[in-house]
């Protein structure tokens, strides 16, 4: 993609989010700010629990946010925003949930979970259209027709994300936010999942928002990725980029974790812990920067500059 | 049981398990022979549903009520210290008296999800120490002190003060140190770890991996670890055995395996691996999906997902054919009078180090 042709579709500023009572507020994601272009797929990575999910909530609306910014197409969308607004985003930014067996409703049958979404549009459907159109992206899933009546608790693991994915893909979305879409899939079940969401991707020139902890899934599908620890974005560069350089120490112990299915390497492969305790932001505060082109670390002055060497 | 080599622990021989399903059979190991050598790391790696949770059960007396064995031996060394040396066939094992002496005790096993093999009422310490009093006979202080000391192996600091917690104060990546722990509690010889990392992040489970193999050449620990991601056992193992419905269709060292692959089907898992892949291509997919346990299986179980399948692949089942002392594989690729096939692409990249 040319920089200058790049659009932004979809732009977090300065957010955070918080749980817990007014009292004793719990900060899930502090003061975020990151933008996605139109037509790429942008990776966020952290371990379990540093906030990955609550960024995707707060996107579609789910989860509240303190204070910040998220734009999306131009517009504001977080906070108070009117009902035309809603319905909008509601129907152009879908979200396939992080676990295919807790996400699906249990009670009801595949062709009224997938046709959920279709039923608040604002343009009514006659149920013909609906039924053509939910078959047409169980279709386009690889999924039979007839698993229209079944319940979800009959297909595996891998149908039920594909069930998942149908049901985003029948409202037509922009956007699409992934979490964990394949971390629960086996191996070859993987694989399909990820080709389908290319192919999504260069037919419909759908934007993803890929949430995950497996960097090596995310290397072979994410133009950029931004890596978040504890609720706060560390770097953000271009896949190749942040392989090539990563700086942040944190960013640097995921990527030496990473398993390479090569016995030689993997034995050569040294571990970096990282210790959090080792920032000194006592004097110096720190901030989010510009490191090298389009590559941004969160660090303060003397840390950058020991980054820059 | 005589021909079991002096450096076997466990060996398994022609193992064959049903179920039974609504009045249906279902063959779920379907004759498996494996040797596994004392002291050493073997990873079981395959799609699920391939029996590697089933198989490594019978090891323990696991299996679920509908289950039985039909046929095939099990045999285990249960002690090598010279004269009291003895072999027991678990295959005829019938009550849970006789189990008693081997789970837990002698091979005990680590599950998928920590949260649901510990108690979320007991703290730690106390999980611990029964545990240890439950094959020890010694007093409650020895027991602390040995709980102690096995926080302090799977390595996690402060193990005074995280005794007195509960699970939920723990996180991910140190409950599953936990239950590592008491699994060891009992100085077993052998350990199964069943997918013990597939919830946990890239840091911690390699973390986790490289205790798991600590352990092992510490305590001389033999290791069993299943898991269906290729990807993550080149460190962990090794061996390495490949299952695919209920056979274990190639079995060699870890190298014999990543970089000198023979089974059609190996070459599809390594191929479907994203580390492997492309960016912009598609990744390898295995077309299909596994075959019908219910249904007799002719020939070799791949064979219809195979793009390399010969004729006789659907007629005959393969035999083993050695590729090396050490490698063993299930094929009909490797008869003599079979056409000469090159590996895919991605497994070619691998064995020359070019990824
Ligand atoms: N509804 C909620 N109420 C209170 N705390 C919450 C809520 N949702 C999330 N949290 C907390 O916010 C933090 C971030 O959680 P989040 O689910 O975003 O993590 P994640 O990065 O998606 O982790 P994982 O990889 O495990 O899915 C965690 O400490 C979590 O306990
Ligand atoms: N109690 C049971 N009754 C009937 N079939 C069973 C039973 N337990 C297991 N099976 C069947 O045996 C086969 C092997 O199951 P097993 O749990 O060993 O697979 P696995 O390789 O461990 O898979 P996974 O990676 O998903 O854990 C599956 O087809 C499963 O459906
Ligand atoms: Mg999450
Ligand atoms: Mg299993």
């Amino acid at each position: 993609m040319q920089a200058e042709e790049k659009k932004v579709l979809v732009d977090v500023k300065d957010v955070t989010i918080q749980f817990g009572s007014r009292r004793h507020p719990f900060t899930a994601v502090d003061r975020a700010s990151f933008q996605i272009y139109k037509g790429e797929t942008f990776g966020l990575v952290g371990e379990s629990g540093s906030g990955k999910t609550t960024i995707g909530r707060a996107i579609i609306r789910i989860n509240p946010t303190v204070s910040g910014d998220i734009i999306y197409d131009g517009k504001k969308i977080n906070g108070k925003i009117s009902k035309e607004l809603d319905r909008e985003v509601t129907q152009k930014i879908q979200m396939i949930f992080q676990d295919p067996m807790a996400s699906l409703n249990e009670r009801a049958k595949v062709d009224y979970i997938v046709a959920e979404g279709l039923l608040n549009l604002p343009k009514k459907l006659s149920k013909e259209e609906r039924q053509r159109q939910v078959s047409e992206a169980l279709n386009s899933v690889g999924l039979l027709p007839e698993f229209a009546s079944r319940f979800p608790h009959e297909f595996s693991g891998g149908q039920r994300q594909r069930i998942g994915i149908a049901r985003a893909m029948v409202m037509r979305p922009e956007f699409i936010i992934a979490d964990e879409p394949i971390s629960a899939l086996d191996v070859s079940i993987r694989a399909q999942v990820l080709n389908l969401m290319a192919k999504f991707q260069r037919e419909f020139d759908l934007t993803y928002l890929f949430i995950s902890h497996d960097l090596s899934v995310m290397r072979f599908i994410c133009d950029r990725i931004c890596v978040i620890h504890k609720g706060v974005l560390v770097e953000l560069a271009e896949t190749e980029e942040l392989f090539a350089h990563p700086t942040h120490p944190y960013t640097q112990s995921l990527l030496s974790a990473i398993p390479m299915p090569d016995p030689v390497r993997e034995k050569k492969k040294v571990l970096k812990v990282y210790d959090a305790s080792s920032h000194d932001y006592s004097v110096h505060k720190p901030s989010w920067r510009e490191i090298r082109p389009s590559h941004f670390v969160w660090a303060n002055d003397p840390e950058f500059e020991s980054y820059k060497n | 049981m005589e021909h079991i080599s002096k450096d076997t622990i466990l060996s398994v021989e022609n193992l064959q398990v049903k179920f039974t399903l609504r009045g249906a059979v279902l063959n779920v190991i379907r004759g498996i022979s494996l040797d596994i050598h004392r002291g050493e790391s073997i990873a079981i790696v395959g799609e699920s549903g391939s029996g590697k949770s089933v198989f490594t059960k019978t090891f323990l007396g696991m299996l679920d009520s509908n289950g039985y064995i039909d046929g095939g031996h099990v045999y285990f060394r249960t002690d090598d210290t010279g004269a009291s040396e003895s072999i027991v066939d678990l295959t005829t094992f019938q009550s849970e008296k006789e189990w008693l002496t081997i789970r837990g005790k002698q091979i005990a096993m680590v599950m998928q999800d920590p949260m649901t093999s510990l108690n979320p009422l007991k703290t730690i310490g106390h999980q611990l120490e029964e545990t240890v009093l439950l094959h020890h006979d010694i007093s409650k202080q020895e027991a602390h002190e040995r709980a102690v000391q096995l926080l302090t192996d799977v390595g996690i600091n402060e193990p005074e003060r995280r005794c007195k917690q509960y699970p939920h104060e723990f996180s991910g990546g140190m409950r599953q140190r936990v239950v590592i722990a008491i699994a060891l509690a009992c100085d077993p010889r052998v350990l199964i770890c069943d997918e013990p990392t597939t919830a946990l992040d890239v840091t911690i489970q390699a973390q986790i991996l490289q205790l798991i193999r600590n352990l092992q050449s510490k305590l001389n620990l033999t290791t069993i670890y299943i898991t269906h991601d290729l990807g993550v056992v080149a460190n962990v193992a090794d061996r390495i055995a490949v299952m695919y419905a209920g056979d274990i269709i190639e079995v060699g060292g870890v190298e014999e395996i990543f970089y000198d692959a023979r089974h059609p089907y190996t070459w599809a898992l390594l191929s479907s691996l994203p580390q492997l892949g492309i960016k912009g291509e598609d990744l390898y997919s295995i077309a299909g999906t596994p075959p019908n346990l219910q249904m007799e299986i002719k020939g070799d179980a791949f064979a219809p997902r195979n793009p390399y399948a010969l004729n006789i692949d659907f007629v005959e089942r393969p035999p083993f054919f050695d590729v090396t002392p050490t490698h063993k594989v299930r094929t009909w690729l490797m008869d003599p009078r079979a056409p000469r096939q090159e590996p895919p692409e991605a497994v070619r990249r691998l064995a020359e180090g070019r990824l």
